[in-house]
């Protein structure tokens, strides 16, 4: 109910527009990597999806801004169904903590997933380059459908440092399925995944 | 605030004849989707038939809100304005330095602007964005600190404000007029406006399409055709004329305001157009299924609705 409401509120001040241009709403297992501009960005790209398949889709979220305040918590814990990760204690040999461990769990459950492979709001123009996470999910998880996303205009309803909002249109472009080629190196990959959100901006 | 409009003979008519004419559009378009073949012609006729079921929508809403008696019509435009702002904003490249100025230009300029013209202080109405606003948003915008690209920045957003609110809230702003023998009558003259505005755009789609053949600005506009232009014009003026006995004008003289409106209207139009052009992008958004953007729709009226608000305030 309060995530409906919390959904249609998001729509409302981001004026949403949603189009899917290379995939459509279906219940298949799902990757969504979008390019991160604006704390909106988890919202948007969540209340984008329609609500069956929002019920099983887990936003891939940082630990110590979701955490920070108690709608924060609330929408992470309740709304979302954020996967917290500890930036700060990102390391590969420690099991429990490790990003990639915890997607792959959720995965196995049935969940799809939102991530933003940037790994912190970019206020440059031009996307950052891609974190490996999304790789290893492709590498271990071939089979689950990784689409890639372009949230448009964001940044501007509500820039990185700002704490008002103003009430421009946003719209969510969703491109169509990503696959990892053979023979494919973990950069070309994941210079290919980022290319292929940088292409929905204009389409 | 609340003017009395009166539900008098006349209105009864105009409701009956606006409502027969969308009927009389809904049936035509029906008739034309049994009867065309070929996939052309059928997208055609299905843009047309979502443009009429549209039109039926926005008849609707305009004439509920005219018949609360002005406040619903006030409420009625400040959200068109938001509506076109937001859709103006959004295309129109701005920097984070103008954050907060936007957030008062969406927030309290413009709900102010409509509060000045529904309490009818007049001589604040009109002074404010003009003086004002303008005053008051590059200060803002300098006050954040960044200087590039400036003036354009700053333009930007004056333009905005002037289009989509200060010009849109001229149409309202005739229910203020108070004009000797037609008190309590000011909604028919709103009506009288967005009616010729209207057709005239429906009009000149009309000719265009039937008849189009020489461009009149091919570089601005390609849909737009002097046959389109000259059919449009002549028909929807002479509606206008046609309803010189809801407007406190003799017959000459609402042929005189429908033809001034229609040609204005037409040169709204194309300026917006000029604007979309330089953006790349051929409407404004998504949010009237077959028209594009509310600024695709009222782009016309932008620039009538003023100059005919003040001259009917000079004149009559």
């Amino acid at each position: 109910m309060m995530a409906d409401f919390l959904c249609f509120i998001t729509r409302i001040i981001s004026g949403l527009n949603v189009r899917w241009h290379g995939c459509l709403p279906e219940h298949t297992q799902r990757v969504y990597f979008a390019n991160h501009t604006s704390h909106l960005d988890f919202m948007v790209l969540w209340a984008a999806l329609p609500k069956r398949l929002r019920k099983k889709t887990r936003a891939v979220a940082a630990q110590d801004y979701w955490n920070g305040t108690k709608l924060r918590r609330y929408i992470a814990h309740h709304v979302i169904q954020a996967i917290l990760i500890d930036r700060k204690n990102i390391s590969v040999h420690n099991t429990e903590e490790n990003p990639v461990n915890k997607m792959l769990e959720a995965l196995d459950e049935g969940s799809s997933l939102i991530i933003f492979p940037e790994g912190s709001r970019n206020i440059l123009p031009e996307m950052r380059p891609f974190k490996s996470g999304l790789y290893h999910l492709v590498k271990k998880r071939p089979d689950i459908e990784y689409i890639p996303v372009y949230l448009e205009n964001l940044s501007r309803i509500l820039p990185k440092g700002e704490c008002i909002f103003i009430p421009l249109l946003g719209s969510a472009t969703l491109g169509s399925p990503l696959k990892l080629n053979k023979d494919e190196t973990k950069n070309e990959f994941l210079e290919r995944a980022k290319k292929s959100v940088e292409e929905l901006r204009c389409s | 605030m609340f003017i009395n409009i009166a539900i008098d003979k006349d209105t009864i008519m105009l409701l009956i004849g606006i409502f027969s004419l969308l009927s009389f559009a809904s049936l035509i378009g029906f008739i034309l989707k049994r009867a065309l073949k070929t996939e052309k012609q059928r997208n055609i006729v299905a843009n047309l038939n979502s443009r009429i079921k549209a039109w039926w929508v926005m008849c609707v809403v305009f004439v509920g809100a005219l018949l609360t008696g002005g406040i619903g019509s006030y409420v009625l435009f400040s959200l068109i304005s938001f509506m076109a702002l937001r859709e103006y904003i959004t295309l129109t490249p701005t920097k984070k330095g103008d954050h907060r100025a936007l957030f008062w230009a969406f927030f309290v300029i413009l709900p102010l602007n409509y509060y000045f013209l529904a309490t009818q202080w007049y001589g604040m109405y009109v002074v404010f964005i003009p003086v004002y606003a303008f005053i008051f948003l590059p200060i803002r915008t300098v006050i954040a600190g960044d200087y590039e690209r400036f003036l354009e920045r700053t333009a930007k957003i004056q333009w905005g404000l002037m289009v989509c609110v200060y010009c849109i809230s001229a149409a309202p702003a005739l229910l203020t007029l108070s004009i000797p023998g037609y008190e309590g009558q000011n909604g028919k003259l709103l009506f009288f406006l967005v009616f010729v505005v209207q057709m005239s755009d429906v009009c000149q789609y009309i000719f265009g399409r039937l008849f189009g053949r020489r461009k009149i600005s091919p570089n601005i506009s390609p849909n737009k055709t002097v046959e389109g232009f000259v059919g449009g014009i002549i028909t929807a003026t002479l509606l206008g004329t046609s309803l010189w006995w809801i407007t406190p004008f003799n017959i000459w003289q609402a042929a005189g305001f429908s033809l001034l409106i229609t040609v204005i209207g037409f040169f709204g139009d194309l300026t917006m157009s000029a604007i979309k052009r330089d953006r790349g992008i051929k409407d404004y958004g998504t949010t009237i299924k077959g028209h594009g953007g509310i600024l695709d729709r009222i782009d016309s009226l932008c620039f009538s609705a003023p100059v005919f608000f003040h001259l009917v305030r000079y004149f009559f």
